[in-house]
C-alpha cells in the first residue's frame, strides 16, 4: 500500500538564520500509483463518493496540513 | 558557482544561408519551451525538491544553457551577414528595427521571453512539468527540423532533439524516486 505523504530532511547549515524546518513533507497522492485503474474497483455508497469527490476509495487520497500535527515526520 | 568551457556541447555547422530559419530557431531562445526557459526553471526549482534530486535539476539546467548557446550560435550565423533587405524578407524587419541584429529572447511570433516561469514548490508538481516541457521542447525541434533544408543544421538539432529525451527520461526517474517507499529497495 503506497502513502501519500513523505518526507525529506533537507540540508541545514549551522549559519542558517532561522532554526530548522526539519523534515518537509510532500504528497504522493494515490494517483501515481494506481497505474490503469482496474476493473471491479471497490466503490463508495452513492453518497459517500459525493462527500468525497469519487467513486473510489483507492483514490480518495485527502489533504491536512502536514506541518499541524505534533509529531512531524509522521501521518 | 560555475565553471565554463569555452567551446560549444555539440559543433554547430550551418551549411545554408537561410536567414528565415533563424525566426524559427529563435523558438527555441526566448520561447515559452526553449532552452532558456528550461536552464531558469530547473535551477530555479532545485531549493523546494527533495534533496535526492537536487542535483539532476542541477544538471539538467546547466546543460540547457549548453543548448541555449548553440542555437544562439546558430541564429548569429544565419544572420550576421545578411543586409537588412534580406532581413526583412526573412521576416524579421520588426527585430532588426527592435534590437540589430543582436540575438534577442522572443518566441518565433516575436512575443517577448515569457517570465511566467512553473515553479510550483510540489516536488511532484513540478516535476510532472518538466516532463511536459521536455517533451514539448522535443516536439519544437522536430517542427523546426521540418521546416529546415539544412542537413547540417539538422544534424545540431537532431543531438538537441535526443537530448530532451534524455532528460524526460530522467525527469520520470527522479518521480520514481519520490514516490518510493521510505526503507523500500528500488528494482531495476
Ligand atoms: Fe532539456
Amino acid at each position: 500500500m503506497s502513502t501519500s505523504r513523505k518526507w525529506y530532511a533537507p540540508y541545514i547549515s549551522p549559519l542558517d538564520p532561522c532554526p530548522p524546518l526539519s523534515p518537509i513533507a510532500y504528497e504522493t497522492p494515490a494517483q501515481l500509483y494506481l497505474g490503469f485503474q482496474p476493473q471491479g474497483l471497490e466503490q463508495f455508497s452513492p453518497f459517500d463518493a459525493l462527500v468525497h469527490g469519487t467513486l473510489w476509495p483507492a483514490l480518495f487520497t485527502p489533504y491536512t496540513n502536514p506541518y499541524q500535527s505534533k509529531k512531524r515526520g509522521e501521518f | 558557482m560555475w565553471y565554463y568551457e569555452k567551446k560549444l556541447q555539440y559543433p554547430v555547422r550551418v551549411g545554408i544561408c537561410s536567414p528565415k530559419l533563424a525566426k524559427f530557431l529563435i523558438e527555441q531562445y526566448g520561447g515559452t519551451d526553449g532552452e532558456l526557459a528550461a536552464a531558469l526553471r530547473y535551477l530555479n526549482q532545485r531549493y523546494t525538491i527533495p534533496s535526492r534530486v537536487i542535483g539532476l535539476l542541477n544538471d539538467i539546467g546547466t546543460e540547457e544553457f549548453a543548448h541555449l548557446e548553440m542555437i544562439a550560435t546558430m541564429v548569429y550565423k544565419l544572420t550576421k551577414d545578411a543586409t537588412p533587405e534580406q532581413l526583412k524578407e526573412a521576416g524579421l524587419g520588426d527585430h532588426y528595427v527592435d534590437h540589430g541584429k543582436s540575438v534577442y529572447y522572443h518566441n518565433a511570433a516575436g512575443q517577448k521571453f515569457d517570465m511566467g516561469l512553473q515553479s510550483k514548490g510540489d516536488p511532484i508538481a513540478d516535476l510532472y512539468e518538466d516532463i511536459a516541457a521536455e517533451e514539448k521542447a522535443r516536439s519544437t525541434y522536430q517542427w523546426i527540423i521540418n521546416l529546415s533544408d539544412d542537413p547540417q543544421i539538422n544534424d545540431a538539432l537532431g543531438f538537441l532533439r535526443e537530448r530532451e529525451n534524455v532528460h524526460s527520461q530522467r525527469f520520470r526517474e527522479a518521480v520514481e524516486l519520490l514516490k518510493e517507499e521510505q526503507g523500500q529497495k528500488r528494482v531495476f
